[in-house]
C-alpha cells in the first residue's frame, strides 16, 4: 500500500507549486495586456454605447447602418485593402521568387533593401510621394521633358497615389512571409518534378507555387488587415478623396467630438478585422505567419 | 535475370566536372549494361552522387558523353531524359496525396484517367502499398515514404532508374529487407538501375556489378564478389570489408615476406610496391598444427575483442605489422582463445592470400 503511493502526495504538491511559480512568473506580462489591451479595448466597446445625451443608446450603430456616406467609408476602405493586396502580391511574388533563387548572400542583401524603408520615418515616405508625384513634382516633369505625356498627370489627391503609396509601405509586410515560404522548398522537389517529366514552367506552377501559397496567404492577409486600419498615406495622398475608416474616426473626434461615434467605428473595424482573421485561420494555421509553420 | 526489351544500355565516356579546383569526376568512362544492377560505391566526396547527377541531368559536366542506347544525352534537360530517380531524402511533394504523388508523371504524360488510376494502383501494389493512395504523406512512415517514391519513379515505366542512397534513411532491420525487396523489383522490371551508396554491404548484397569510385574516378569495375576477393588496389581491398595488409617484395617464383616465400594461387600484380592482404575472417587461429599449402605466421596477440556472433583477434608480427583474425565463437571456445600478450599462430590458406598494387593506380 505505501509503495503503491510513494511519494505521490509530495510530487502533486510539486506539480501544483510549479504551475503557481508559472504563473507567478508570467504575470507581469498578463497585467501589461490588461493595461494595454483589455482595458483600452473594453473601454472603447463602452464608449461606443454612448449617446450624445450621454446615456446607453445604439445610436452610434445606427447612424453607421443609415447614414449613405458610412457605407461608402467602408466599401472604399475594402477597396483599398483588396487593390494594395493585389498590387503587393503582383509585386512581390516575382521579387521573393527573384531573390529565393539567388544565393543566400545576395539574397539577404536583397533583403536589406526590402527593409531599409522601414528605416524610414512613415510620414517622410508618404510626403516624399506627395513630393515626387505632384502636378509640378519629379515624375511629372521629368515625363513631360521626355515627351511621354504633354499635360501633367494626376498621381496624387486620388485613388492612384494612395495606392502607390500604401502598396510602397505594405510590399515588405508581403515579400517577408513569401520568401521565407519559398526558401523553405527544398529543392529536391523541384528535381524530383523535373525528372518525372515536368518542364521547367510546369515544375513551377504544380510543385513551387502551390508549396509556396501558406507564405502567400499569410502576407496577402497580414497586408490586408494593416490596410483596413491605415491613415496617414491615404490621408496624404488622398487628399481627402479616399475616405478610410480611420479617416472617419479622426474628423469624428477633431471635428465633431464625437467620442462615441469614433468608437462605434472602431470597434466594427476591430470586429472586422477579428472575423477576417477567424475566416482565414480556418484555411491556413495562424502560425505559419508568424513563422512557426513548417 | 529477365530483360525487359527495352531497357537500355548507358555509355559513359570521359566525363569531367570541375568545382573551382576540385575535380568531382575525372575523365570517368563507365558502361552500364542493358537491364544490368550496377551501383556506384564511394565514401562521401567521391564523385558517386555527382557522376548519378550527371546521368539525371541535374549536373551539368565540362566535358564527355553520355548515351543512353545509341542516343547522346549529355545536353538533354533533365525533363526531357525519361529517367526515374529516387531521391535520398525522398522528395515526396507534400502537398499531394500518394495517389497525386505516384499520378504525377503520367498526369504529364496526358495519361487518360482511367489508366492512370489502374497505373497507380498497380504501381503501389508492387510496393506493397496497394489501397495506400489517399492517404497524404506526412501520414507515412519512412519505410512507406520510400516505397511510394520508388512506386513514382517506376510508374511511367522509364527505361533507366536512378536511386541516390534510398536506404540510408531506415533503421537497419528495414534497410535489410529493403535491400532484398530492391533487388526482387528490379528482377521483376529489368530496367537498367544505377544506384549508388557509401555502404558496402548494401552494395555486395544488391549489385550485379559494382564501382567503386574515389577522388572522381573509378577505382574498380567488377562483380561483388570480384571486388571482394580480388581487389585490384589498396583503395578497393580497404574500402570494401577489413583488411590488414603486410608489406612484401617481388622474389622467386612470387612474393617474399621477410624471408617468407608466400604460396598464392592468383596472379602477382605488375606494380612496384605489393602488398598482402588479409581479410580477417580468412585468417585463422593455428592450434599447433601447420596445414598445407598455408602460410604461417608468428606473431603476439595485441588484443582479443568479444563481437557476439564472433571474436576478432589483434596481432602483431615480429616485423610491427598488425593483422586481425576473425572467428565464429562456438561452445566454449572464446575461454581459450590466446589474450593479449600470448604467442600465437595465424595460417592464411593460399586460395585466400591476395597481393595488390600497394599505391593506387
Amino acid at each position: 500500500m505505501a509503495a503503491a503511493d510513494m511519494n505521490a502526495a509530495g510530487l502533486r504538491r510539486d506539480e501544483r507549486a510549479e504551475r503557481w511559480r508559472l504563473f507567478g512568473l508570467s504575470s507581469p506580462a498578463l497585467l501589461l495586456v490588461l493595461v494595454i489591451l483589455v482595458i483600452p479595448v473594453g473601454w472603447l466597446f463602452y464608449v461606443s454605447f454612448i449617446g450624445a445625451d450621454g446615456t446607453f443608446s445604439l445610436e452610434n450603430y445606427e447612424r453607421m447602418i443609415k447614414r449613405k456616406s458610412y457605407s461608402r467609408i467602408f466599401i472604399t476602405t475594402f477597396q483599398v485593402s483588396l487593390l494594395t493586396t493585389g498590387l503587393c502580391i503582383l509585386i512581390g511574388y516575382p521579387l521573393a521568387y527573384f531573390m529565393s533563387q539567388l544565393p543566400v548572400k545576395w539574397a539577404n542583401l536583397c533583403l536589406i533593401t526590402v527593409l531599409l524603408p522601414f528605416w524610414t520615418s512613415l510620414l517622410v515616405r508618404t510626403y516624399a510621394w506627395l513630393v515626387l508625384l505632384q502636378k509640378q513634382g519629379l515624375v511629372n516633369q521629368w515625363a513631360i521633358s521626355m515627351g511621354l505625356w504633354d499635360e501633367p498627370l494626376k498621381f496624387v489627391h486620388n485613388m492612384t497615389g494612395t495606392l502607390i503609396g500604401m502598396v510602397h509601405i505594405m510590399l515588405p509586410f508581403l515579400i517577408l512571409p513569401v520568401y521565407g515560404a519559398m526558401r523553405a522548398i527544398d529543392g529536391d522537389y523541384l528535381k524530383a518534378a523535373s525528372n518525372l517529366g515536368a518542364s521547367p514552367r510546369r515544375a513551377f506552377w504544380t510543385v513551387f507555387f502551390p508549396l509556396s501559397t501558406p507564405g502567400l496567404f499569410a502576407g496577402s492577409l497580414m497586408v490586408f488587415v494593416l490596410c483596413l486600419g491605415f491613415f496617414v498615406t491615404p490621408a496624404v495622398l488622398g487628399g481627402g478623396r479616399v475616405i478610410m475608416v480611420s479617416m472617419k474616426i479622426v474628423s469624428n473626434i477633431e471635428l465633431f467630438v464625437n467620442w462615441g461615434a469614433a468608437s462605434a467605428l472602431g470597434v466594427v473595424l476591430l470586429l472586422m478585422t477579428a472575423v477576417i482573421l477567424w475566416i482565414a485561420s480556418r484555411f491556413l494555421k495562424l502560425e505559419q505567419m508568424t513563422g512557426g509553420g513548417h | 535475370m529477365t530483360t525487359k526489351p527495352d531497357a537500355l544500355p548507358i555509355t559513359v565516356r570521359g566525363v569531367t566536372k570541375t568545382y573551382g579546383r576540385v575535380r568531382a569526376l575525372d575523365d570517368v568512362s563507365l558502361d552500364v549494361k542493358s537491364g544490368e544492377f550496377l551501383t556506384l560505391l564511394g565514401p562521401s566526396g567521391s564523385g558517386k552522387t555527382t557522376l548519378l547527377m550527371v546521368l539525371a541531368g541535374f549536373t551539368r559536366p565540362d566535358k564527355g558523353s553520355l548515351k543512353f542506347g545509341e542516343h547522346e544525352m549529355i545536353r538533354t534537360a533533365p525533363h526531357l531524359r525519361g529517367v526515374g530517380m529516387v531521391f535520398q531524402n525522398y522528395a515526396l511533394f507534400p502537398h499531394m496525396t500518394v495517389a497525386g504523388n505516384v499520378g504525377y508523371p503520367l498526369r504529364l504524360r496526358g495519361t487518360p484517367k482511367a489508366e492512370m488510376a489502374e497505373r497507380i494502383e498497380r504501381a503501389l501494389d508492387l510496393v506493397q502499398l496497394g489501397g495506400y493512395g489517399k492517404r497524404g504523406i506526412e501520414q507515412l512512415s519512412g519505410g512507406q515514404k520510400q516505397r511510394v517514391a520508388l512506386a513514382r519513379s517506376i510508374v511511367f515505366e522509364p527505361r533507366i532508374l536512378l536511386m541516390d542512397e534510398p536506404l540510408s534513411a531506415l533503421d537497419k532491420k528495414l534497410r535489410d529487407r529493403m535491400q532484398i525487396e530492391l533487388r526482387h523489383l528490379h528482377e521483376q522490371l529489368g530496367m537498367t538501375t544505377v544506384y549508388v551508396t557509401h555502404d558496402q554491404r548494401e552494395a555486395l548484397t544488391m549489385s550485379d556489378r559494382i564501382a567503386v569510385v574515389n577522388h572522381g574516378r573509378i577505382m574498380q569495375l567488377a562483380e561483388p564478389q570480384q571486388l571482394y576477393d580480388r581487389p585490384e588496389n589498396k583503395f578497393v581491398a580497404d574500402f570494401i570489408g577489413d583488411s590488414s595488409f603486410l608489406p612484401v617484395m617481388r622474389g622467386g617464383a612470387g612474393v617474399t615476406f621477410g624471408d617468407m616465400a608466400i604460396r598464392m594461387d592468383g596472379a602477382v600484380p605488375d606494380a612496384d610496391s605489393l602488398l598482402l592482404m588479409i581479410r580477417p575472417e580468412r585468417a585463422r587461429l593455428l592450434n599447433g598444427e601447420t596445414p598445407e599449402d598455408t602460410n604461417v605466421f608468428e606473431a603476439t596477440v595485441t588484443e582479443l575483442v568479444y563481437q557476439g556472433e564472433s571474436y576478432l583477434l589483434y596481432a602483431r608480427l615480429k616485423d610491427g605489422s598488425e593483422i586481425a583474425v576473425r572467428g565464429a565463437i562456438r561452445e566454449g571456445t572464446y575461454q581459450n582463445l590466446p589474450r593479449a600478450g600470448d604467442t600465437a599462430r595465424l595460417g592464411l590458406h593460399r586460395a585466400d592470400t591476395v597481393v595488390i598494387a600497394g599505391e593506387d593506380a
